[in-house]
């Protein structure tokens, strides 16, 4: 018992503990909270989208911040799972009556289409470096917008009907799963906060696993020395594919929790805004720190709505907290200000910020 | 250490979220005595719509206009007055359901909806599963209103349907322009274009319109330039070119039809409103162009004169179709809420109720339109104005 516990709480394994307690500690608060005292409607329902957001985050952090990768193409993967979640969950509907289950089955599917596609697109993408990667990826997130904004997809009596560009599905007694630009509509809202929360686990798990691994060190060690790692015999292609196909297959997996949030969802949602909005969160909370990614995603995604009593102000106040917090996290004074007191504080000399 | 503060700050900020929780949904049935027969209500009346990004110039449209009247009401004798408060969606699905949740928190008991239809329908199940009376100025699709699987029995619109637009359309083709050859351009990725696209094809179909250019699409991303679509309709030969589209990339259309000397009949619908106030853009441009709009800013009647002059002294511009909407929205509510005799004592769910029945059979006088009346699937009853810009005005075409 003392082993597992000195063992998880060792300088290799503190980070990743100190992940799981965070989380696990915010999911009993917010649990107590909501069970005991009537909470707001604009807190229930901030829950979900903010866990899949730390999701993608986190997913994303995976490809910027361990892989050394610059994606701008992240919305793209989460519109995929998105989408195949909607449709598997509207035709698995009237069999599978359990909406866990149900839950379950569309984000596994919405995970596995995703990744597929992560692999498909990691074959030509991976073979750049740097700006190129950049706008391969920026170009990969609006194919997929585009592709998605024609589709007709339904099923009826006759099966499931499929048509591209112009809709001439025409459904007896069905329903239509995507009708391009209007996207999916009348979707069963069955995603929770406690699937949230375990996706968020499961995502910290793998993620975890990964750059604890021997795969996760050449990844680094690939993304700190190309050249070097090469040398000794590493495999980079294979090494940043690995992580850019489990990158996406989370993202996807986030897709689909957010999709089932909602009754309807429109393929422009996922443009190149939401994919910046993300690497903000990433690039916010540190690239490689899992924990900060986590933190920054709750904070930036919660204050918009915090400063919703500003009215007209709100947009202007919010950038400015965010131009503001860049520059003072990123200024050398204000750290050795910051470690200064600290150190006064805790009687410590060193201090990472 | 530092880190642990930062949990904790984190923590905190996300705590005092979630006791803004106050108001409550049982605004205005406090007393339980029976009201006096001159006691004044406030009804708290909500809206979410873009106030930020790129569609916030309908946002703004509307809270100014519904401002005016809401301002117009409580400075009138009426008992019934309005408490306004209105949520930014940035026209964004998932911010309509957190806007929603604001006003819902802030306690709303008749709501003015959604500015636009992407956000609309995101919250329309919201606002059916929580019983409050809405009627959009604005947001036209018809998944705000009913969808295929179920009708949301108090969600309501002023404005046309996009179908609706789409059929009104192409009948009027039928009976002014039966010989002429349509092209088409719309925006392929805009709910609203599409919705009256397809609509108007269907119909069309059925008038036997000789639709000689249908593939037209557009998308957001290539909103600037649309040489190859106006080549492709100046080539297959027609000579009246329908725009089911907003008023911007239709200036760009305008504009550059006329560069490459193309010059046939422009047809819009509802969106095309606005194009004569649309800053630097060359009015002569439009001439003779047709539109289908339930509101004329330029109309010589005692209300649009009246609406106009108070929107130009507040805010300097000549108000669009959203305002107006608005506006006839804000006095539709209130023209209920006097028919149903409401006051303190009213519960939350027997407004919502009442309201439904006294919209269902109602009949009401606004800017938009003489004797509107309000169909059980919340879709709006009035007849289309075509007018069609000469001298820079619009003169009604018929």
């Amino acid at each position: 018992m003392k082993n597992i516990l000195t063992n998880l709480f060792n300088k290799k394994n503190r980070g990743r503990t100190l992940s799981f307690i965070i989380v696990i500690l915010a999911y009993a608060g917010i649990e107590i909270l909501t069970h005991s005292v009537r909470v707001s409607r604009l807190f229930t329902s901030l829950l979900v989208p903010t866990c899949c957001y730390i999701v993608l985050a986190l997913s994303l952090n995976l490809v910027v911040g361990f892989s050394g990768e610059l994606s701008l193409g992240h919305a793209g993967f989460m519109a995929i799972g998105a989408f195949t979640a909607v449709c598997v969950s509207g035709l698995i509907g009237s069999v599978i009556v359990n909406d866990i289950l149900r839950l379950i089955i569309s984000i596994i599917a919405g995970c596995v289409v995703s990744g597929i596609f992560g692999l498909i697109i990691s074959v030509p993408v991976l073979k750049l470096s740097g700006d190129y990667l950049a706008i391969v990826t920026l170009a990969f997130g609006q194919i997929i917008k585009s592709l998605i904004n024609n589709i007709f997809f339904g099923y009826d009596a006759n099966g499931l009907q499929f048509s591209f560009v112009n809709n001439s599905l025409e459904l007896q007694n069905g329903k239509m799963l995507l009708s391009g630009p209007m996207g999916a509509t009348d979707t069963a809202k069955i995603s929770n906060f406690t699937a949230g929360i375990i996706l968020i686990l499961i995502t910290l798990y793998v993620i975890y696993s990964l750059i604890d691994s021997k795969y996760g060190r050449t990844i680094m060690a690939a993304r700190d020395n190309r050249i070097a790692a090469e040398s000794i015999g590493v495999n980079i292609s294979k090494t940043k594919t690995l992580a850019f196909v489990i990158s996406a297959s989370l993202a996807g997996a986030a897709g689909a929790l957010y999709a089932l949030n909602y009754s309807t969802l429109q393929p422009s949602k996922f443009d190149f805004n939401t994919s910046i909005l993300v690497l903000v969160y990433v690039v916010f909370g540190g690239l490689g720190n899992i924990n900060g990614t986590m933190i920054s995603t709750t904070v930036l995604y919660i204050l918009p709505e915090l400063l919703r009593s500003l009215r007209d102000y709100r947009m202007l106040i919010y950038a400015v907290v965010l131009i503001v917090v860049m520059q003072v996290t990123n200024s050398a004074r204000v750290r050795e200000l910051v470690n200064r007191i600290s150190s006064k504080v805790f009687k410590k000399r060193e201090v990472r910020l | 250490m530092k880190k642990l503060l930062v949990v904790l700050l984190s923590i905190l900020c996300v705590l005092s979220l979630a006791g803004c929780s106050n108001g409550g949904n049982g605004g205005g049935n406090s007393g339980e005595d029976a009201p006096a027969a001159d006691e004044t209500v406030y009804v708290k009346l909500g809206c979410s719509g873009p106030l930020s990004g790129d569609a916030k110039v309908y946002g703004e449209a509307v809270r100014n206009a519904a401002q005016i009247a809401v301002d117009e009401i409580n400075a009138s004798d009426s008992n019934i007055k309005f408490e306004f408060n209105m949520a930014d969606d940035e026209a964004d699905g998932e911010k309509a359901v957190s806007a929603y949740s604001s006003l819902y928190d802030w306690g709303m008991q008749v709501s003015l909806f959604t500015v636009t239809s992407g956000s609309g329908a995101a919250v329309a199940a919201n606002y059916d599963e929580d019983k409050i009376f809405a009627i959009t100025p604005s947001g036209s699709a018809t998944a705000l209103v009913y969808t295929a699987e179920k009708n949301f029995p108090g969600n309501f619109q002023m404005c046309f349907t996009d179908p609706n637009q789409g059929v009104a359309s192409a009948d009027y083709m039928a009976e002014h322009f039966a010989d002429k050859k349509i092209g088409i351009i719309y925006k392929s990725d805009d709910v609203y274009s599409a919705g009256v696209y397809e609509k108007f094809m269907s119909e069309a179909a059925a008038k036997n319109l000789n639709v000689v250019y249908k593939d037209g699409a557009f998308t957001n991303d290539s909103a600037t330039d649309f040489s190859t679509q106006l080549t492709a309709a100046k080539d297959a030969g027609a000579d009246l070119v329908f725009l089911p589209i907003y008023y911007q990339p239709a200036s760009l259309i305008l504009k550059q039809a006329s560069d490459m000397g193309y010059a046939p009949t422009f047809f819009g619908v509802d969106g095309m409103d606005g194009i004569l106030t649309l800053e630097g853009f060359d009015t002569s441009l439009a001439e003779g162009l047709y539109l289908l709009t339930p509101f004329a800013a330029d109309a010589d009647d005692e209300l649009t004169k009246h609406f106009v002059d108070a929107y130009v002294s507040a805010h300097g511009e000549t108000p669009n179709q959203f305002a107006a909407d608005a506006y006839d929205c804000v006095y539709a509510i209130h023209q209920a809420l006097e028919n149903i005799g409401y006051n303190s004592m009213y519960s939350t769910n027997a407004l919502y109720d009442d309201m439904i029945a006294q919209f269902t059979t109602m009949t009401f006088n606004g800017l938009t339109g003489e004797n509107m009346t309000w169909a059980e699937n919340g879709e709006v009853s009035k007849a289309p104005k075509a007018v069609i810009i000469e001298n820079g005005v619009y003169v009604s075409a018929d």
